[in-house]
């Protein structure tokens, strides 16, 4: 295919071609922008809770006397542990993606001085680091020891637990193990280091900080009550959970459950996650509407071209040309067309890329996100233009000898 | 003249049906998407009280001791009890509110109702004469049942509905948290938004349903929503002695003058407390207005104004696809324009029969543009965000929309009917 007499074409459409070619790169660098933001949408919501999500549930009382609390943990205890396919009741006071409780900022000396970060506690009563699934890169699990009394929400004195995430933030170069940090006049001191651990409602310092978490063992008490994880067998879970809120009314009449926040953790990740899919969602629609605008864009302009240009084609069929001569024509010229778009293209997605770093916590754009979207819009322009290609081919050479 | 371009248009467009279609379409959707998005953001970054926004200030201090200080940092967000006192009791403005957010359960003396949690605002009395709030039946409560710490209430128009079925209330007996209260007033329907007041409790949340005095819910120690920031000792049971910020407060200023006067009070008010050693950090204040500090907080969400730049960059799209259709049209018809230049019409009548035929693309576009907005927003309330109700088209966005989707089909058909006037008459005559 000879593409200098197609460039000579073009130059006399400067115009029309030089709008396809704006419309394709505007396409490109929207198209790779918005794929984009989706990826990191969906990379958020695959955050691993380090927790066995698929076999926990949380119930949360309130509207309790707080003379009652040390009583309804007992009741709660021992009636929610009679219900069938329960296989532990512990009392907890968050879990992933429900409330936050115990936010705090915390420093790694005595003083005060040397500020660490803003941390979640999870404060959990004996048997929860067992039913929570957390898994272990250092150090051992609590021992009963080490659930000690509470002061305020927090003891006073304690062995935690952290992420593998914090204790890099925290001692980058050092072992963790052993390592103190404090909270106020609370001092604590690190027992072991946990795979994962999400914090209840996501990172208040940007996604680097979401398993900023720090597990608390405490004896349930006046100031750890009403928030109980329950754990069950996958499949029998939504039933187990459905008899342990019916059971409320008989085991605590003083409280009322909290519906909302009384759901399995699968349950609660969803209602998390919700608004992220819908953006995705939003993201997918726009996605659809800028590639069928700009196909019937394609189709507009080169239908016009090819009714133009009805007599050359006849002239050219008539002095030999075949009808896929024709069709490769068109086909060949769309090429060059979105070719000079996606050049554009690409360093408008760049700039555009670099425009939305600036206002929100967004990654430089990956370079193989280029030769995809252009990739696209390749097939994009080749299926637009068939349709009037097709019917350029089908001109009859007969057309050369009718005058217009 | 203007009719008759008008008819040539229709006549025209209904010519070649396909790609008037194809031009009303990219219109359209990208009137459609843009609106969507534009009126969400303007409902959320509306003014909460028009006219009066500008009057409003929220006064700011830095009480703090000198860990992690930074010369000129920002002061903290929120006042505590003892400096919110001194300055609700200076009177130095023309009205004054100190005020924080918080949950009371409401013990309905009906029995067919059951106990529930209700949002309630603890609030000093100048609140409902300084932001204008109407009321249905009675009145607000007054700066000596605040000094007595009385027991009285007042209730938002929802909530007299659910409790004694939109009837007139004032002077019943409310109990919350065991305490008898009276009903002193209730207010009409009111909901500012953004939650401009207190955006600690959510910044498009549902506004609370009863009012009490702040000293009132204090002594009796009702729970408190919000945020709290301390430092030094900290945290204590009386928040009333507790070195922590957690109250909001408001006043009214009518002029310039005379904010730039509470502002010099605000210095030295720091300045004093700082002589007596109650400040440790030199004055350090602010004195933003309504707008100011909803700009200050960012209120509106991040992902909302990421959906208006995504918007606008799809209907450009749409715009370049238009103007390259629009091309093709004007320049298929070279040969009939050729014979109305021949005839003698000038260019400048041509490109007004041009534009007229692209504003006539334009207010269909924008109708359907509308139609696909009233849809888009329809979805965004389905969303699950606090502020999904609030995304209804008003009047403004609505004429914003046709005048909108007009201008920038106008502006698209500037350059083809630019293009299709340069084309010399005598050569299209002839080459037919």
């Amino acid at each position: 295919m000879q593409i200098q007499p197609i460039l000579a074409a073009l130059r006399r459409h400067r115009l029309a071609t030089a709008l396809i070619a704006l419309e394709i790169a505007l396409a490109c660098a929207v198209l790779c922008n918005a794929c984009f933001l989706i990826a990191n949408r969906l990379a958020q919501m695959q955050v691993n809770s380090g927790v066995d999500e698929a076999a926990l549930a949380t119930l949360h009382l309130t509207g309790y006397e707080a003379g009652q609390a040390v009583d309804l943990n007992a009741r709660v205890q021992a009636g929610l542990g009679r219900i069938a396919g329960v296989q532990s009741v512990s009392v907890i006071n968050a879990v992933p993606f429900g409330e936050h409780a115990g936010t705090a900022g915390i420093t790694l000396d005595a003083a005060g001085k040397h500020f660490g970060g803003v941390v979640d506690f999870y404060v959990g009563g004996p048997g929860s680091f067992k039913a929570l699934g957390l898994q272990l890169v250092a150090g051992g699990e609590p021992q009963a020891d080490d659930y000690r009394p509470l002061n305020d929400f927090i003891p006073d004195e304690a062995t935690v637990w952290v992420t593998r995430a914090l204790a890099g933030h925290l001692w980058p170069d050092a072992d963790p193990l052993g390592k103190e940090f404090w909270m106020g006049k609370s001092h604590f001191r690190v027992g072991g280091v946990l795979a994962h651990l999400v914090r209840p409602s996501g990172g208040e310092g940007g996604p680097d900080t979401v398993e900023w978490s720090v597990f608390v063992p405490a004896q349930p008490g006046a100031s750890l009550a009403g928030t109980y994880l329950l754990r069950a067998d996958p499949r029998e879970l939504p039933r187990v959970l459905r008899d342990a809120r019916a059971a409320m009314t008989k085991i605590a009449p003083d409280a009322v459950v909290d519906t909302l926040g009384s759901q399995t953790i699968s349950d609660l990740r969803q209602d998390y996650f919700r608004p992220d899919r819908a953006m995705a969602g939003m993201l997918v629609g726009v996605i659809a509407a800028l590639l069928l605008v700009t196909a019937l864009g394609i189709v507009g302009l080169a239908s016009f071209w090819v009714a133009q240009r009805r007599k050359q084609i006849g002239i050219r069929r008539a002095i030999g040309a075949t009808r896929s001569d024709i069709l490769h024509y068109f086909q060949t010229e769309n090429f060059l067309i979105v070719s000079g778009g996606i050049v554009l293209g690409m360093v408008l997605a760049y700039a555009l890329n670099l425009m939305l770093m600036t206002q929100y916590e967004l990654p430089r754009l990956p370079l193989y996100y280029l030769p995809v979207g252009a990739l696209a819009l390749w097939v994009l322009g080749q299926l637009a233009v068939l349709g009037p290609a097709l019917r350029a081919a089908a001109v009859p050479p007969v057309v050369a000898t009718r005058s217009a | 003249m203007l009719g008759y371009y008008l008819d040539l248009a229709l006549r025209s467009l209904k010519r070649n049906k396909a790609l008037t279609a194809l031009m009303v379409l990219a219109i359209a959707l990208g009137i459609g998407a843009s609106m969507t998005t534009l009126t969400v953001l303007h409902v959320l970054s509306g003014d909460p009280l028009p006219g009066k926004s500008g009057k409003l200030f929220y006064p700011q201090l830095d009480p703090q001791d000198m860990d992690g200080y930074k010369p000129q940092g920002e002061p903290p967000a929120q006042v505590g009890w003892i400096d919110g006192m001194a300055l609700l009791h200076a009177k130095r403005a023309r009205y004054q509110a100190l005020m924080t957010g918080g949950a009371v359960p409401i013990q309905p003396a009906q029995s067919a109702i059951e106990p529930f949690f209700e949002n309630a605002r603890y609030t000093s009395a100048d609140f409902f004469a300084m932001f204008d709030v109407p009321f249905l039946y009675g009145h607000g409560w007054n700066a000596a049942d605040d000094e007595a710490g009385a027991r009285v209430a007042v209730l938002t128009r929802e909530l007299n509905d659910k409790l004694f079925g939109g009837k007139d209330s004032t002077g019943q007996t409310l109990r919350m948290d065991d305490v008898a209260f009276r009903i002193v007033g209730v207010l009409d329907s009111w909901r500012p938004t953004p939650h401009f007041y207190d955006l600690m409790t959510g910044s498009y949340s549902a506004d609370e349903g009863v009012f009490v005095p702040l000293t009132t819910a204090t002594d009796l120690k009702f729970a408190h929503n919000g945020s709290t920031d301390c430092w030094g000792k900290g945290f204590s049971d009386n928040m009333k002695t507790a070195t922590c910020t957690w109250l909001q407060f408001w006043v009214q200023l009518d002029t310039p003058a005379e904010a730039a006067a509470y502002r010099e009070y605000l210095l030295n008010y720091s300045r004093e407390q700082q002589a007596l050693g109650r400040f440790q950090r030199p004055p350090n204040v602010r004195l933003r207005d309504v707008m100011g500090w909803l700009d200050y907080n960012k209120v509106v969400p991040s992902d909302v104004r990421l959906q208006v730049w995504l918007a606008f960059g799809f209907l450009l799209v749409c715009l370049v696809n238009t103007v390259g259709l629009m091309l093709a049209k004007f320049l298929r018809r070279a040969a009939e324009l050729g014979v109305r230049r021949a005839l003698g019409a000038s260019r400048r009548s041509l490109f007004a029969q041009l534009l007229v035929e692209a504003g006539a693309v334009g207010l269909v576009g924008g109708t359907g543009g509308l139609l696909l907005a009233l849809a888009g927003l329809w979805l965004v309330r389905r969303q699950p965000s606090d502020y999904a109700a609030l995304a209804h088209l008003d009047l403004p966005m609505l004429l914003a929309t046709f005048a909108f989707a007009v201008v920038a089909t106008l502006l698209a058909g500037l350059l083809p009917a630019w293009r299709a006037c340069l084309i010399p008459p005598a050569l299209q005559l002839k080459s037919n």
